[in-house]
């Protein structure tokens, strides 16, 4: 690891990576959100469990909201989605060749289940449920 | 730019980015078990999609207020304790890692290495007890 990668954010978002560049920094960006997430989720459950803390009843109120949930469910089905991906290629290297193919697939499946997910979010939140 | 020495047999990063692979699909089969599991319990016509959810990734009675009493007792046994073991210490070791990795990455040759892992080290055990005494805990006292 002795490459220098001190480049400033301009010159890192014109590198021309194109879409498994996307994809590698969402997956970044959506790993970090759920170890920020889940870790938080955990510690606010203990304290709520046991000493019925505020603030952590508080914490776990604001992750039911669904504007929240609608976020999560994004990071969370993004992420097992190109990480599926990621296993299937990494593990069969051969099927690397199609890999710009995967990554429309990964589209494919990833717009109906969020989409329809997202939907049902909304509509129970309308109807106020 | 220079060539990288590779190590070759074992060696600590190949182990880590194969467990990342593995664990990341084995979470994906636990999740759809404790998803059927919860479709199988009553939770179709019983809860709504995000406690739904919730059932999905961490199957503990405690972890969420349902008014339903069949469901929450559905899931107070020794099975999905052992899934939601199984799932903690997975998603736990692979998200911790994956931190690391991501960390490491930005930090590139620094001094602070051995102090940044053993941060992360600490955090990851402090998650897993946690995680650990809230399933483990005979039930909620809210």
């Amino acid at each position: 690891m002795s490459q220098n990668r001190q480049v400033s954010a301009l010159t890192g978002f014109k590198y021309r990576g194109g879409n498994p560049m996307w994809a590698w920094m969402l997956h970044r960006i959506t790993g970090l959100g759920m170890v920020v997430f889940i870790s938080l989720h955990i510690l606010a459950s203990f304290f709520m469990q046991q000493t019925g803390s505020q603030l952590a009843t508080f914490i776990n109120t604001l992750y039911e909201s669904w504007v929240l949930q609608i976020f999560v469910v994004f990071f969370v089905v993004y992420h097992a989605l190109n990480g599926l991906r990621i296993a299937i290629l990494d593990l069969w290297p051969q099927f690397m060749v199609y890999q710009r193919q995967a990554l429309w697939l990964q589209l494919f499946i990833f717009a109906p289940v969020y989409g329809l997910t997202v939907l049902i979010l909304i509509q129970n939140a309308l109807a106020g449920s | 730019m220079s060539s990288r020495t590779v190590q070759s047999g074992f060696n600590f990063e190949y182990f880590m980015w194969m467990f990342t692979r593995l664990s990341g699909v084995g979470l994906v089969a636990m999740a759809m078990i404790g998803l059927l599991g919860a479709l199988v319990l009553g939770a179709s016509t019983q809860v709504n999609l995000p406690t739904l959810m919730r059932w999905t990734f961490f199957p503990n009675p405690n972890h969420v207020q349902s008014s339903v009493p069949d469901v929450a007792l559905g899931w107070a046994n020794g099975f999905w304790q052992i899934m939601q073991i199984l799932i903690v210490f997975f998603g736990a070791t692979h998200g911790f890692n994956g931190l690391r990795a991501v960390v490491e990455d930005f930090e590139g040759k620094s001094e602070w290495k051995p102090l940044l892992r053993g941060l992360i080290f600490l955090l990851w055990i402090f998650v897993l007890m946690m995680a650990l005494y809230i399933i483990l805990a005979p039930e909620a006292q809210v």
